[in-house]
């Protein structure tokens, strides 16, 4: 493919012209209407940019004036926030799912004029905080369905009546638009991303043309796209993850984006368009896998029984691939006949047959996930990165996916590991800041870096393994960093693991406390006729000590660094359970309520002469009675190194 | 906009008066409600308007239109249309199915046209097919279009059921008890249709109800049966106020 690194000279608008002069009739937007897909060519995309643009100027929206949209995934959110940049505006975008008074917040923060929104459950939740948003100027809808309440105050406005103002004023002075298009630079700030704070209101992250596009041209040099590749849009514009392919990757490629008819007819939506590539949040794929087997479940017997034998060929076949090593001829063979039997109908039955490459980024994914994946065909990777870095900069490279990491990163960004052992990035879509921050800012850039906050080091291939939070992280006594989150998931990945909790901030060594999983431990010593009563009594069986000492000796031969083995464990009596405090509602653990609660037990955890002790096990039943039973619970040391 | 006029209606089954000298008076462009216990006579009423029964006594007239001995099939000619209480719907076919097969009436392509199919025949179907897109998209079928109907939820069907009634574009459109069996959601759901229907497409609306919130809520006029009889009617606080009301709902002191 040809180099299009001078693209990066445009801003989105001038780019958005340029696909026009480039491929003007070709289809650009795509969106399914009244049971039909409806298609809109590059230039009629520019042309309702320009009646969005020149409608907002109409409207006394000028150069640096703010809007913001609430809005389903719909074509005229892109003409909205492109014809807003045109005029040297700038777009944010907020959540669909966000609540009245978070709405005012955001529109107060970011100083928005002009809001833009789908349909009426939107303009509802704008209306109700109205007093409290003297900023907002006007209210522009695009569905008039239950709007009748609304259409004798002139706050709102119908976005048939904008366009109508914009063709006006294209006819009075046709060179206009051009000219104002024109006046932008790649470098001035067209959109404000809202980054996800976990507490308080979130921060506007400024991003420019530059950003987006350079974002779209250097991962399409990783995984180049065609020109008639497919694309839908399905996740919400807020997030970093749409923009960045509807701004960034679009613009850059010339893709056409697909507009699905409802949030939920989606799935059916991904079928009908077979989409090139796609990117998610991991519940999608964990969704999508529950849909196979579903579905495999409900097939006859002669289905399942293929798709049995050939699944554990597709996993083995996936392990090569995925380390991009030759495999043998027997094994291709077979891979290949079961590609062509059963996995190809069925990656069609759910739209990805066409799929060259699925991104996941978010959270992190099990590695049974990208097995699963790769092993029906479609070529699942991660890839890592912050909103303030226009969502990816780091991406796994065909033949060379390791679920244990983030991948490489992309070309143009420069990767360090702080002394913090924090990831650092650099490439040339940083942002230049947060929005009316102006300290959190420098504390983000802080030496021209991007400070991401999480915790990583890079592996023996070149590989970034993001390990946690830079704020969850401990250190042991000699100050060697290690994430409990990291620990804890590598022991829940064993089967006969339910639940494990983590010490060893400032202490010598690493300790576990591990509750088995009643279900599968529970059948696994039914099965050895090991007798047991309750879950105490199950916990104390040797036997099922040993099976988790295997379990933990296995994790610790795999351990990336030496300092994270885990020294010692012991089995806890009872499950950890939010009713109890020791959970949060979310199903994490309160790391400090566990400690202080079972403090005997983490002393003992850290005096290894310490074999078996006495406990009183304190229970609550759901009616408020409680009990105390004394039992007595072993501690475990794992010899070696 | 045209009125329907139920005047002294009686309706006998072999001595059992289903109705008895029952006067209501349908104004266009809103949402009126029939209500009263069990075996009132309400589901009686609505099939007297749709020509499922007709009156041993009076008459049904709708502008200038007399419907006392009209045919249902005439009845849904002129614009009147009618959702079932017990789900009317084949529950094999799609939803998409079900709602372009109660366009039937509007297919007006003889055989010929349709063994030939494409001019004429495939012309009209697309207009259907439009129209009921239309109607899918205005009740927010859009994810069950393909599903066997059978298999859909009870809230969903009865939302098929009202929407195959709309596909007739009626002017008037009978409601049996659309929100029976449903959750608080779907009932919110098809309250918001309901005046949506009123108010965006201008069509007048009975409902038979059994919820009285909903049908305090929504309704512009109220009528009251209690054994075939017409108790009281009004606007809902007059009805909501009137003793004979309260006597045949909850009982004397």
């Amino acid at each position: 493919m040809e180099n299009q690194d001078h693209l990066v000279q445009h801003s989105i608008p001038q780019l958005l012209r340029w696909r026009v002069k480039a491929t003007g009739e070709k289809i650009a937007l795509r969106e399914k209407d009244l049971g039909c897909w409806h298609s809109y060519t590059w230039n009629q995309y520019y042309d309702f940019v320009r009646k969005t643009g020149l409608g907002l100027k109409k409207i006394g929206f000028e150069k640096g004036n703010k809007i913001a949209i609430i809005s389903d995934n719909i074509p005229e959110t892109l003409y909205m926030a492109i014809g807003a940049q045109a005029v040297g505006g700038i777009s944010a975008a907020i959540y669909q799912t966000s609540l009245p008074d978070e709405i005012g917040g955001i529109l107060e923060y970011l100083n928005v004029g002009i809001v833009f929104c789908s349909d009426q459950e939107q303009v509802d939740k704008v209306a109700e905080v109205r007093a409290k948003i003297p900023g907002v100027k006007l209210v522009i809808y695009e569905d008039p369905r239950g709007m009748r309440s609304y259409q004798t105050d002139d706050w709102f406005m119908s976005i048939k009546d904008l366009y109508a103002l914009g063709d006006a004023a294209h006819r009075e002075t046709p060179e206009l638009f051009n000219a104002l298009v024109d006046e932008g630079k790649p470098d001035d700030v067209c959109h404000l991303c809202l980054t996800s704070g976990t507490t308080g209101l979130p921060k506007g992250a400024m991003l420019t043309h530059r950003n987006y596009i350079n974002m779209g041209l250097q991962i399409t040099k990783v995984d180049p796209l065609e020109e008639t590749d497919e694309y839908l849009s399905f996740l919400p514009f807020a997030w970093i993850g749409e923009q960045m392919n509807s701004f960034g990757v679009a613009m850059a490629t010339g893709i056409a984006v697909n507009f699905p008819e409802s949030v939920e007819t989606t799935m059916d939506d991904l079928k009908e368009i077979g989409p090139h590539f796609m990117f998610g949040a991991p519940r999608i794929y964990e969704t999508i896998r529950s849909q196979i087997w579903l579905k495999m479940d409900e097939s006859y017997w002669l289905n399942r029984t293929l798709y049995r034998y050939f699944m554990k060929i597709g996993e083995e076949a996936a392990g090569y691939r995925m380390t991009g090593k030759q495999m043998p001829g027997r094994l291709r063979f077979l891979a290949w006949l079961g590609k062509q039997i059963i996995f190809r109908p069925l990656v069609n039955q759910i739209g990805l047959l066409r799929l060259r490459r699925a991104y996941t980024g978010g959270a992190a994914l099990g590695p049974e996930l990208f097995t699963f994946y790769q092993a029906i065909g479609v070529n699942l990777k991660q890839i890592y990165g912050q909103t303030e870095i226009v969502g990816i900069a780091y991406m796994h490279r065909d033949g060379d996916v390791r679920p244990d990491t983030v991948g490489k990163p992309l070309p143009g960004t420069e990767c360090k590991i702080s002394e913090e052992g924090e990831i650092l990035s650099r490439s040339a879509s940083v942002t230049p800041g947060y929005y009316k921050l102006p300290e959190k800012s420098a504390e983000l850039l802080e030496g021209g870096w991007l400070h991401s906050g999480d915790a990583g080091y890079i592996d023996a291939n070149g590989h970034l393994v993001v390990i946690d939070r830079i704020s969850d992280v401990m250190h042991n006594i000699n100050g060697d960093m290690f994430s409990p989150m990291f620990l804890e998931n590598r022991l829940k990945f064993s089967p006969y693991i339910k639940e494990a909790v983590i010490f060893g901030d400032k202490k010598e060594y690493v300790a576990a406390l591990i509750n088995v999983d009643p279900i599968v431990v529970g059948k696994w010593a039914e099965d050895r006729g090991i007798s047991f009563s309750t879950y105490m009594d199950l916990s104390f069986q040797p036997e099922v000590a040993e099976l988790i000492k295997g379990a933990v000796v296995e994790i610790n031969r795999n351990r990336e660094k030496p300092h994270f083995k885990i020294r010692r464990f012991a089995i806890l009596y009872k499950l950890l359970d939010m009713d109890d405090g020791e959970l949060t509602k979310t199903g994490k653990i309160r790391r400090k309520f566990v400690r202080e609660k079972y403090n005997d037990l983490f002393e003992a955890l850290y005096d290894e002469n310490i074999t078996e002790k006495k406990v009183e096990a304190f229970f609550q039943y759901q009616d408020g009675q409680t009990t105390t039973v004394d039992t007595s619970i072993r501690f475990y040391t794992m010899e070696g190194d | 906009m045209t009125q329907l006029i139920v005047s002294d209606v009686t309706l006998t089954f072999g001595g059992l008066n289903a109705l008895f000298n029952v006067d209501i008076v349908i104004e266009p462009g809103i949402i009126t409600s029939i209500i009263g216990p069990n075996g009132a006579g309400k589901t009686s009423i609505l099939n007297c308007i749709s020509g499922f029964y007709h009156p041993t006594k009076g008459r049904i007239q709708y502008g200038e239109r007399n419907l006392t001995n009209a045919s249902p099939h005439q009845i849904s000619n002129i614009g009147i249309a009618r959702a079932f209480q017990n789900l009317e719907l084949f529950r094999g076919l799609s939803v998409l199915d079900n709602l372009l097969l109660a366009r039937h009436q509007n297919l007006r392509y003889s055989l010929l046209d349709a063994i030939i199919f494409f001019g004429k025949a495939s012309r009209i179907e697309a207009e259907n097919r439009a129209y009921v897109e239309k109607i899918i998209d205005f009740m927010e079928l859009e994810p069950y279009r393909k599903s066997m109907v059978g298999n859909l939820s009870y809230g969903v069907q009865k939302r098929v059921e009202v929407a195959r009634a709309l596909t007739l574009a009626p002017k008037l459109v009978l409601l049996d008890e659309p929100m029976a069996g449903m959750n608080i959601e779907e009932k919110e759901d098809i309250v918001r249709f309901i005046l949506d229907l009123k108010k965006e497409w201008g069509v007048t609306v009975v409902l038979v109800e059994h919820d009285l919130g909903v049908v305090m809520d929504i309704s512009d006029r109220i009528y009251v049966l209690d054994f075939g009889e017409l108790i009281g009617s009004g606007t809902p606080k007059e009805v909501a106020s009137d003793p004979k009301v309260i006597e045949a709902y909850i009982g004397e002191e």
